[in-house]
C-alpha cells in the first residue's frame, strides 16, 4: 500500500517570490516524514505540490514510481488532513468520512464497514450521526484523520493537524498519530513549525529554510548534530549556544580560544584544524551539554549567573560568558545566586563547530 | 501543441477568466456600448456630423437652469440628512441592547421601497387631502388644507421631496454604516474604555475615525444615486420641480428625442464623475491633513 | 439599575421607537389609503381612520386596464433578471473570492465604477439598439438591463458568500477524489445555497422596484412600476395609492426573508454562516 514519493528539481513561485526552490526529495515508503520549518520557508506549499493542489512551476512529482506532476489530486492516491480539518458542515461525520469512498462508487455495504472500521480506531464511532457544528475541535480532528485514512491511500499529506488543538489535546493527539501511523503504516508527509512534534513524530525530518531543505534526517541526528547554525538555533528548548571560537595551536596542539579560555578539541578534528590556525569559528553546544562547576576551577570556563529558573525536572541557567549569553541545564538541586561566578565544562564530543561565513557545520569525516 | 494549449487555457491561472468572461462580455455590451453611443446620440447629428446642437438645446430649454439647480440642492440636501440620520441610527443599534437586531431590520426595511413607491407612499400623506391635512386639522391648527405640492409652494413642495427621498434612501447608507461598524473590532471599543474613554468621545474618537471609509462610499454612493432622483419627484410632484433624470425621461418619452435624452443622459454621468472626484480628491487630501 | 443608567436607557428606547415611528408610519398610512372607500380619500375633513375598510379600492387597482397584465409582466422581467444576473455574476464573484489573479483588483474596482453610471445612459441609447435588436418592448430587453443594473450588486454579494466557503473545503474534496468543478457542485455550492438565495431575492427586488429603465424600454409590455408612472397622471389618487402599496408587499416580504444576509452583503468580508 505504501509508496514512495519522489520529488525532482521542484520550483513553485507566487509572482516574485520562490516558495519551493528546486527540491530534490525522497520519502520512502511506509515512511513518517516531517516537514519542518518556520513560516513561510515553503513547507506547506511543498506539502501542496505533492498533493496537486499547487501546479509545479518546473520539475516532476513522482509518488509509487508514477510520474503524477500533471494529475489532478483525485487521481494521485493521496489523502490529506488540512491545518482547519476542512470536515464539510452540511454533512454529517458519517457522510463526511464516506465522502471519498462514494466519489470513488464504492459499493453501499463497503463504503459502512469502512466507515465503521475507521470510526472505531479512532474512537468517533459514537458520534457518525453528528454534524460538524456539535463536535469539539479535537472530535472534528479525528474527523479529518478518519476521512483521509478510510481511502487507504497510497501517501497520507498532514499541514499542522495539531496547530488548532489546545496544548494538553495536542499531546494526546501526538502520541495517537504516531501509533496510528505504526498500525496503518501509510507514508505520510507531515508539515509542521512545532519542532517538538517534529522530533517525537517523524522517521525523518527535512528542515526548511526559504524554500530549500536545510538538513534531512533522524530527529536525533538533527538535534544532535545539526547542520547549519540555523538548524541548531531552530530545534531544541532552548535552542543550541554559539560561541566565537578561534583556531589557536600551542605545542603541535590544537585548541579553541573562547575569549581568554582555551577549549580542547576532539582528538579526531586535531587534523582537519590543523590547517585553520587563526581563523574564526562557531562552536554550538547544547544547554544538557555543558556541565557546571560551583565555584571557578581550572580547566573550567568562566561564566557569571544571570537568572536561574527552575523547571522541575531540571534547571535553566542563563550565564555570561565575556559578551555572549549562554543557556545550561543543570541539576535542579544545585543552588545558584544571579551574580555568582561559576566554572562550565563542555563535553568534548557533543562540541559541533560551524563555519561563521556559511554558518554550515564542518565536516570531520 | 493543441494539447498543451487545451492544458493551459484549463489551468487555474486561466479559470478565473473564464469565470469572469460573462461579466465582462455583459459590462462592455450593457455599459460601455450604451456610454459609447450615448456620447454618439449626443455630439453626432442624424447625418453623421459632430454637432454640439443637441447641447446647445438642452442648455436653451427655459428649464435648464432650474433643473441642474434643483438636481443639485436635492443632492446637498439629502446626502448629509441621510448621513447623519443613519449614523444615529446605526450608533444607537451598535450599543446592542435587548432588541436592537429588531429595530435594525425595521430601518432597514425601506431598502426594499422602490423610489415610485416611496413617493405614492408620501403623496397619500401630503396630498391636498392627505394625512398631514388631515392630522393638522384634527389637532385644531388649520381650517382648510394647506397645498404642500403645487407651483405656489415650490419651497413646500421640495421639502416634501426632501423627506420622501430621504426616508426612502437613509436604509442604504444604514447599511453600509453598520456593515462597517461591524468589522470594527470589539478590542478598540474595550480599549478605549479602558483608557477612559466613554459615550460621546468613545465615538467622537474612536468610532467615528474608524467608520471613516464607510461614511466615504455611502457618502459617494449616495450622492451618484441622489443626482439620479426620478420616480419619487415624478411620483409627488409631477413635474413641478425638474431634475436631470426626470428630463432626460420626458426628452426620450414625450418628445421623442433621444438625442437630447442622451445629451442630459451625458451631463448626468459628467456630474457623477466629476462629484466622486471632487470626494475622492477633497476626503483623501484631509486625510493626509490627519495622517501628516 | 442606577438613575443615569435608567435615563440612558430610557432616552435609548425614546429614540428607535421615535426612528421606528419615521419608518412604519408612512407605510401605515399606505396601506390604509388601500383599504378605504374611494370616496373617502378625496373628503375633506378626512378622518384619518376610514369609517370602514374595503377591498372595493385594491380590486379597481387590480381591474384596471393593464394592471394585472403588467404585473405579470414585472414577475417575468424579474424571475428572468435573477436568473441572468446569478448565471452572470456568480461565476464572477467566485472568481474573485477563490483565485488571486492579476487584474482582481482593477476588476472589482470596474465593477464599482459601473455603479456610478447612471440608468438613463443606460437606458436611453439602448432603446435605440433594442430597435435595431429587436429587443425593444419585450421582457428580456427589460430583463437585460435589470440584469446590467442588478450584476454589480451580484458580483459583489456572490463574492461576499464564496469568500464565507473556507478554500479548504473544496481542496479536501479534490484531495478526496473530486473534479474542480465537482468540489464546487458538492461542497460549495450547497454551503453557498442559502446566501445565493438572498442574493435572487435581493436580485429581484432590484427588478421589481426599477421604473426608469422599464419605461423607457416598453410600449405595450409594461413592467408594473412602469405602468404606473406612465398612466400616473391620468389615475385617480386611489389608483395610485393602492398601486404603491401593492408594489411594496413583495418587496417589504423579501427583504424580512433575507434581512440577515443585507449587512453582511455591503461588508464583503464576511457572509453569514
Amino acid at each position: 500500500m505504501a509508496a514512495e514519493i519522489r520529488l525532482e528539481n521542484v520550483r513553485k513561485s507566487f509572482g516574485k517570490v520562490i516558495a519551493v526552490k528546486d527540491m530534490d526529495l525522497v520519502v520512502e515508503p511506509a515512511e513518517f516524514l516531517v516537514l519542518l520549518g518556520p513560516s513561510g520557508c515553503g513547507k506547506t506549499t511543498t506539502l501542496r505540490c505533492i498533493a496537486g493542489l499547487e501546479r509545479v512551476d518546473q520539475g516532476r512529482v513522482y509518488i509509487g514510481g508514477r510520474d503524477v506532476t500533471e494529475l489532478p489530486p483525485a487521481k494521485r492516491g493521496i489523502a490529506m488532513v488540512f491545518q482547519s480539518y476542512a470536515v464539510f458542515p452540511h454533512m454529517t461525520v458519517a457522510q463526511n468520512i464516506a465522502f471519498g469512498l462514494r466519489m470513488r462508487h464504492t459499493p453501499k455495504e463497503e463504503i459502512k464497514r469502512a466507515v465503521k472500521e475507521v470510526a472505531e480506531l479512532l474512537q468517533i464511532d459514537e458520534l457518525l450521526d453528528r454534524y460538524p457544528s456539535q463536535l469539539s475541535g479535537g472530535q472534528r480532528q479525528r474527523v479529518a484523520v478518519a476521512r483521509a485514512l478510510v481511502m487507504r491511500p497510497e501517501v497520507l499529506l498532514m499541514d499542522e493537524p495539531l496547530s488548532n488543538l489546545d496544548a494538553l489535546l495536542r499531546l494526546q493527539m501526538r502520541a495517537e498519530l504516531k501509533k496510528l501511523h505504526r498500525e496503518v503504516g501509510t507514508t505520510t508527509v507531515y508539515v509542521t513549525h512545532d519542532q517538538i512534534e517534529a522530533l517525537s513524530l517523524g522517521d525523518r525530518i527535512a528542515v526548511m529554510r526559504e524554500g530549500e531543505i536545510v538538513q534531512l534526517d533522524t530527529p536525533h541526528e538533527v538535534y544532535d548534530r545539526p547542520a547549519t547554525v540555523f538548524v541548531g538555533g531552530f530545534i531544541g528548548t532552548p535552542p543550541m549556544n554559539f560561541l566565537r571560537a578561534e583556531v589557536k595551536s600551542a605545542d603541535g596542539k590544537i585548541y579553541l580560544a573562547v575569549g581568554n579560555f582555551s577549549v580542547e578539541v576532539h582528538e579526531e578534528w586535531q587534523g582537519k584544524l590543523q590547517g585553520m590556525v587563526g581563523e574564526t569559528l562557531i562552536l554550538g553546544i547544547r544547554a544538557e551539554n555543558i556541565e557546571v562547576r560551583p565555584t571557578p576551577e581550572e580547566g573550567a570556563l568562566p561564566a557569571q549567573v544571570i537568572v536561574a529558573e527552575p523547571l522541575g525536572s531540571q534547571q535553566l541557567l542563563t550565564v555570561q560568558v565575556g559578551g555572549d549569553v549562554l543557556k545550561v541545564a543543570t541539576s535542579p538541586e544545585l543552588s545558584l545566586s544571579p551574580g555568582q561566578t561559576i566554572g562550565l565544562v563542555l563535553t568534548k564530543a557533543k562540541i559541533r563547530l560551524f563555519d561563521e561565513k556559511t554558518g554550515e557545520a564542518l565536516k570531520f569525516d | 501543441m493543441e494539447a498543451r494549449l487545451r492544458r493551459l487555457l484549463g489551468t487555474d491561472t486561466f479559470l478565473p477568466y473564464w469565470l469572469l468572461l460573462p461579466t465582462l462580455v455583459f459590462i462592455g455590451v450593457f455599459f460601455f456600448m450604451p456610454l459609447f453611443n450615448a456620447i454618439m446620440l449626443a455630439f453626432r447629428a442624424d447625418n453623421g456630423a459632430f454637432t454640439l446642437d443637441y447641447f446647445k438645446k438642452m442648455v436653451a430649454d427655459v428649464r435648464f437652469i432650474e433643473t441642474l439647480k434643483y438636481t443639485f440642492l436635492l443632492a446637498v440636501t439629502i446626502v448629509p440628512l441621510q448621513l447623519v440620520t443613519a449614523l444615529a441610527m446605526a450608533l444607537l443599534v451598535n450599543t446592542g441592547f435587548r432588541g436592537s437586531r429588531f429595530f435594525l431590520y425595521l430601518f432597514a426595511l425601506p431598502l426594499g421601497i422602490s423610489d415610485l413607491a416611496a413617493g405614492l407612499i408620501w403623496l397619500s400623506i401630503f396630498t391636498q387631502h392627505g394625512f398631514l391635512n388631515s392630522i393638522l386639522y384634527s389637532l385644531g391648527f388649520i381650517q382648510r388644507p394647506i397645498y404642500f405640492i403645487s407651483y405656489q409652494n415650490i419651497g413646500l413642495t421640495f421639502l416634501a421631496i426632501v423627506i420622501a427621498e430621504h426616508w426612502r434612501a437613509t436604509a442604504i447608507v444604514l447599511v453600509i454604516l453598520v456593515a462597517g461598524l461591524q468589522m470594527i473590532s470589539r478590542d478598540y471599543l474595550e480599549a478605549a474604555e479602558v483608557l477612559g474613554a466613554r459615550g460621546w468621545k468613545k465615538v467622537w474618537y474612536v468610532i467615528l475615525p474608524m467608520l471613516k471609509p464607510s461614511l466615504q462610499s455611502a457618502l459617494i454612493i449616495r450622492t451618484i444615486f441622489a443626482l439620479q432622483t426620478f420616480a419619487v419627484v415624478l411620483a409627488l410632484a409631477g413635474n413641478i420641480i425638474p431634475v436631470l433624470a426626470g428630463e432626460a425621461y420626458f426628452w426620450h418619452f414625450l418628445y421623442r428625442n433621444s438625442h437630447i435624452a442622451s445629451a442630459y443622459a451625458v451631463l448626468l454621468m459628467v456630474i457623477s464623475i466629476g462629484m466622486t472626484w471632487f470626494y475622492l480628491r477633497f476626503l483623501r487630501s484631509r486625510m493626509e491633513v490627519i495622517r501628516g | 439599575m442606577s438613575y443615569p443608567r435608567l435615563l440612558r436607557r430610557t432616552l435609548l428606547y425614546m429614540g428607535v421607537t421615535a426612528f421606528a415611528l419615521w419608518v412604519l408610519v408612512p407605510i401605515f398610512f399606505i396601506g390604509i389609503s388601500s383599504f378605504t372607500p374611494r370616496n373617502e380619500i378625496y373628503a375633506w375633513p378626512k378622518p384619518i381612520i376610514p369609517s370602514h375598510f374595503t377591498l372595493e379600492t385594491m380590486r379597481f387597482f387590480l381591474n384596471s386596464y393593464g394592471v394585472l397584465n403588467s404585473l405579470l409582466n414585472s414577475v417575468w422581467v424579474a424571475l428572468l433578471t435573477l436568473s441572468f444576473t446569478l448565471a452572470v455574476g456568480a461565476p464572477a464573484g467566485y472568481a474573485v473570492a477563490r483565485f488571486f489573479f492579476r487584474g482582481r483588483e482593477a476588476f472589482r474596482l470596474g465593477i464599482l465604477v459601473t455603479r456610478m453610471f447612471p440608468t438613463a445612459l443606460l437606458a436611453v441609447p439602448l432603446a435605440v439598439t433594442f430597435i435595431r435588436w429587436g429587443l425593444y418592448d419585450t421582457l428580456v430587453g427589460v430583463a437585460l438591463i435589470h440584469t446590467a443594473m442588478a450584476l454589480p450588486f451580484a458580483v459583489i454579494i456572490t463574492t461576499g458568500i464564496f469568500m464565507g466557503v473556507p478554500k479548504d473545503l473544496e481542496e479536501a474534496a479534490m484531495t478526496l477524489g473530486c473534479s474542480r468543478f465537482g468540489a464546487f457542485a458538492r461542497v460549495a455550492l450547497p454551503l453557498a445555497l442559502p446566501g445565493l438565495a438572498a442574493a435572487a431575492m435581493f436580485t429581484f427586488v432590484i427588478s421589481w422596484n426599477e421604473v426608469f429603465a422599464a419605461t423607457i424600454l416598453t410600449v405595450n409590455n409594461r413592467t408594473l412600476p412602469a405602468h404606473i408612472l406612465t398612466t400616473i397622471q391620468a389615475s385617480p389618487l386611489y389608483f395610485r395609492f393602492a398601486g404603491g402599496f401593492f408594489m411594496i408587499l413583495p418587496a417589504l416580504f423579501f427583504m424580512f426573508l433575507i434581512r440577515r444576509y443585507l449587512f453582511h452583503m455591503w461588508g464583503g468580508a464576511t457572509a453569514e454562516r
